[in-house]
């Protein structure tokens, strides 16, 4: 296997098990990647992925303690909130911003549909593995 | 009948300047109706509005990028009239929703944010009329569904119905720029 297959092939598994989440009741289930990136069209007003906007950039999320990116300016509320970014701690919060981080800037009632959030949240995850996220491979 | 058709009928561009004019007036009377509860928004206080004044923030930052982003466009030299005319008028939307919100945050008791001197945007993609068309749908895409999900929220219906106001207003760009790329202008039923 060449480097670039072998990478492929690793991509290729990770995008699988960034496709796996957890829901608020603990059953596993499988986000479309597709539908993500469709769904992702609601958040386009403040987000993308590589670029800081009305909201924080998307690239790096996973890992990344909340209110960290430099330069962005969060809500007071955010930069105290010690969450992580997981796919769980995600799915709970665009269920509903406001109760997740009452005085977060994300003036947002949320993705209710649970199968909604994790489609976008197996897009993120595969968006993060990006090109344009340039992670490190 | 195409966008472009429509834009090159004398009959369909004096339809699209009769129906620019009265967006304005819908979008104005409603400003004046949200300025005039002032006095009652104002008396309110109390969490619910500090987070009424949170929520117009993070709209007027929206709007004031949308601003920045229709002139990028502009002065990108991809835009050809009457698209390009079509594209300012827009902007000039984005320009009295972030003026009314301003005002609107400021009678709340609350400091309007400002526009950011300098905004990111992916320039390096927008190569035709097309990319900058498609660029512009998905931001007004992204602002209905962000007005959407904050009119439920605010603790003062007023607000709500302002907010309603101006999501109709980008529904109708969306739906514009959507027809000037050749895509169904309204794709569904339902926002989300």
């Amino acid at each position: 296997m060449t480097g670039h297959a072998r990478r492929c092939a690793s991509c290729v598994l990770s995008l699988m098990a960034g496709a796996l989440l957890a829901l608020p009741d603990g059953q596993a289930a499988s986000g479309d990647v597709n539908n993500g990136a469709a769904l992702y069209g609601r958040c386009q007003a403040c987000h993308s992925l590589a670029y800081d906007r009305t909201g924080p950039r998307h690239c790096g999320l996973f890992g990344r303690k909340a209110g960290t990116v430099a330069g962005f300016q969060y809500s007071e509320a955010m930069k105290r909130s010690s969450i992580v970014w997981t796919r769980q701690s995600l799915d709970r919060f665009i269920a509903d911003p406001l109760k997740a981080v009452p005085g977060t800037a994300m003036g947002y009632a949320g993705v209710k549909d649970p199968r909604e959030r994790a489609d976008l949240i197996a897009y993120l995850s595969a968006a993060n593995r990006s090109a344009e996220c340039n992670l490190p491979k | 009948m195409s966008f472009f058709k429509l834009a090159h009928d004398p009959s369909a561009v004096m339809a699209r300047r009769n129906f620019l004019g009265s967006s304005g007036l819908i979008l104005s009377g409603a400003a004046v109706a949200l300025l005039a509860g002032k006095d009652a928004l104002a008396a309110k206080g109390g969490a619910s509005t500090e987070q009424d004044v949170r929520i117009l923030n993070t709209a007027i930052a929206a709007e004031y990028e949308a601003v920045a982003a229709y002139q990028v466009g502009a002065e990108s030299g991809l835009l050809q009239k009457p698209v390009l005319d079509l594209a300012m008028a827009f902007q000039g939307h984005h320009k009295e929703h972030a003026d009314v919100l301003a005002k609107t945050i400021a009678k709340l008791g609350g400091k309007a944010a400002a526009a950011k001197a300098k905004y990111s945007f992916p320039t390096e993609k927008l190569k035709s009329q097309a990319d900058v068309l498609q660029f512009a749908a998905s931001l007004e895409k992204g602002a209905v569904s962000a007005y959407l999900n904050a009119v439920p929220l605010f603790g003062n219906r007023g607000l709500s119905q302002a907010a309603a106001s101006i999501l109709g207003d980008e529904a109708m760009h969306w739906a514009i720029l959507r027809n000037a790329l050749g895509e169904a202008p309204v794709p569904s039923a339902f926002m989300s």
